[in-house]
């Protein structure tokens, strides 16, 4: 993130607009920003503005309905449970991923990359696999319950899935890796020392983390939970499989009025106002993550 | 009544097949400035490390005063650690780096603060309080450093290679600025280090290790003066070291020529093989040739170097090359080439077993 911004600011000391060779090496990534990621945008809000038409498509119109229908309780209600879900989701998978990722450190080189590798193994598992999985896991014929049985913990079976817990469940397995891929490369740059000097001063083995590497590591962690909050946000399977008619999020709706409904202009409207919303909560963090400046030793 | 402030028995350390730490036993008198100095490797550091607690030796008791702390937690040792990497908190304040010990303490917010103050004035850097560690110098963080070690009052005070991240010049003053403090103190302490000029300059004792044993443990001028064994003589300072035989209970003999001694270790016979160690100062150079005898040899001059505040001269006496320091008002008038009589003397001669 300060690496993005860092250019932005060298040229715009630079004051004067004249085009320099380094510029033109903008080109390319600029293009294809442009053709693959701001023109599909571009198309998509334009038809959020058009007009459905029933029992066919749509046609070209610059109407606000679409808007319009969006600001009723049903929808604004799934949106507050969507951007709850994703919260709820980047703190589970952060506060998992942190200690473990801690405790990786700890680790020789080799058992680190190892899980590493298995980690980005699971990556390549495909969304609807997971959540299969989770399903039978959860289930009360072939699920766990069976084993706390087994185990005298429960009674009978039951089932676990859908449902909320099951539904937190796959999106946690899905965007763990990614959290702890990406505070690996921090963690591994954390002094060692630090946490020694905590010990020497008389600090337990968890006072030393909780007051010296969670706060050291606060960037990252903020970054981390961004991360999760936007990537769990498009996810749309895992709730249909895993989660109840009443825990599906906004991307769910999305996929039905876009594909099963035939209303693109809707879905599109949905997908703008996803993203602003979700644009400015991340705004908000930044605001109130980045406040206390903390400097590098 | 203890009057050792740190005592370590038999203490024993390895990862796995390494062996870095072999039965050390060590006795610090309260008080002193002990430097744990030897080449990278030689488990000084780990050492330093086991006495923090923050590794668990092999094998091995360590008492702090009459306490067996061997198996007491880190934080439970109540030691003063300042670290190679200073280890100084990024997201807090220089009083707040300070004080952390004695908020880990429960201290009230003022004490914490008072004390804070009194540690900053003590390192004379009072007005650093609320900024922050990536606003100060290095040398300022050294201080900080060293001010968050004493927060506690700690029985023992450990240094491990603290001054190696500051420029020469520097590290000389703090050096010196450090001494002063921990003599001021009275506080025992223990510095580890591989610049035996750092050694010499500020410790009352200096342990010499190498391959994770103790070497030699001494003052530093008899560390200097008289090395135990060819490795001390060679690691501290520059040494002249010749294989040499001895020749009767005051002589050896090296390459042929005949060196007078003053004494000689215990249990060395005639015949028995052994390493002559003399200090380049002390090997004395005259222009002009000169009788063989007991510590009189008869050399030419192979190169000098000529740095301004000393001259070394290289003489090539036989096989034998001897290299002599002189102060620059005392050089005699010789050049490369030129034939010189070059002296020995029996008391700056000291016979190392092997």
């Amino acid at each position: 993130m300060t690496a993005g911004a860092a250019p932005g600011a060298a040229a715009g000391r630079g004051a004067t607009l004249r085009l320099r060779p380094r510029h033109l090496l903008l080109t390319y990534p600029g293009a294809m920003l442009g053709v693959f990621f701001l023109g599909p945008f571009g198309i998509m809000l334009a038809v959020s503005f058009f007009q459905r038409v029933e029992g066919a498509f749509y046609e070209p119109a610059f109407v606000f309905s679409n808007y319009a229908r969006l600001l009723s309780d049903l929808f604004l209600n799934n949106l507050a449970f969507s951007l709850s879900l994703s919260m709820l989701v980047a703190a589970v998978s952060v506060s998992l991923a942190f200690p473990f990722t801690y405790l990786l450190m700890r680790l020789s080189v080799r058992w680190q990359t190892l899980w590493l590798v298995f980690l980005l193994s699971v990556l390549s598992l495909s969304e609807v696999i997971v959540a299969f999985s989770w399903s039978v896991l959860l289930s009360k014929t072939a699920g766990v319950s069976n084993v706390f049985v087994w185990l005298g913990l429960l009674d009978s079976p039951t089932s676990y899935a859908p449902g909320f817990i099951a539904e937190v469940f796959g999106y946690g397995y899905l965007t763990l890796p990614y959290t702890v891929l990406m505070l690996y490369p921090q963690m591994s740059r954390l002094d060692p020392e630090l946490v020694e000097a905590a010990r020497t001063m008389g600090a337990s083995p968890q006072r030393a983390f909780f007051s010296v590497v969670v706060p050291t590591m606060r960037q990252p962690i903020v970054a981390a939970l961004i991360l999760v909050f936007v990537f769990t946000l498009g996810i749309y399977l895992i709730p249909q499989i895993l989660g109840q008619p009443q825990h599906w999020t906004l991307s769910v709706l999305i996929t039905d009025q876009a594909i099963y409904q035939s209303n693109v202009p809707f879905a599109s409207a949905l997908a703008v106002f996803l993203l602003v919303t979700s644009l400015a909560l991340i705004a908000l963090t930044f605001v109130l993550g980045g406040r206390q400046r903390v400097g590098r030793a | 009544m203890h009057t050792e402030a740190l005592s370590l028995q038999g203490i024993t350390k390895r990862f796995g097949d390494v062996t870095a730490v072999d039965g050390v036993d060590l006795d610090l008198p309260r008080g002193e400035l002990a430097c744990f100095l030897g080449p990278s490797g030689c488990g000084k550091t780990t050492l330093l490390r086991l006495i923090a607690g923050l590794e668990a030796p092999t094998r091995g008791r360590i008492h702090l005063g009459r306490d067996d702390i061997t198996d007491l937690p880190a934080h439970r040792r109540k030691l003063g650690m300042v670290f190679q990497s200073l280890a100084l908190f990024p997201h807090l304040s220089v009083a707040e780096n300070i004080a952390y010990s004695l908020r880990v303490r429960g201290d009230a917010k003022r004490d914490r603060r008072q004390k804070a103050q009194e540690l900053l004035e003590l390192v004379q850097m009072p007005d650093v309080a609320d900024r922050h560690i990536a606003q100060l110098s290095g040398g300022q963080r050294q201080r900080v450093a060293i001010a968050r070690a004493l927060a506690l009052e700690p029985e023992l005070f450990l240094l491990d290679e603290p001054l190696s991240a500051l420029d020469a010049k520097l590290r000389e003053e703090m050096q010196i600025e450090l001494k002063l403090l921990q003599q001021r103190l009275g506080i025992t302490s223990i510095l580890v280090t591989h610049d035996q000029r750092e050694a010499m300059t500020m410790a009352d004792r200096v342990v010499v290790l190498n391959a994770g044993r103790v070497q030699q443990v001494g003052t530093p001028l008899e560390i200097y003066r008289r090395p135990a064994n060819a490795f001390v003589a060679d690691f501290i300072g520059t040494s002249n070291l010749l294989r040499c035989e001895v020749a009767d209970g005051t002589r050896v003999r090296v390459h042929g020529h005949t060196i007078a001694v003053d004494s000689l270790p215990d249990g060395l016979r005639a015949g028995a093989g052994a390493t002559l160690s003399i200090r380049p100062e002390d090997v004395r150079v005259q222009a002009g040739t000169a009788a063989e005898g007991d510590g009189r040899l008869g050399g030419t001059v192979a190169f000098v170097r000529d740095v301004g505040q000393s001259v070394e001269l290289y003489v090539d006496c036989g096989e034998l090359r001897l290299i002599s320091h002189v102060p620059p008002r005392d050089k005699p008038a010789v050049g490369q080439g030129d034939a010189v009589a070059v002296e020995l003397p029996a008391a700056a001669c000291t016979v190392l077993a092997q």
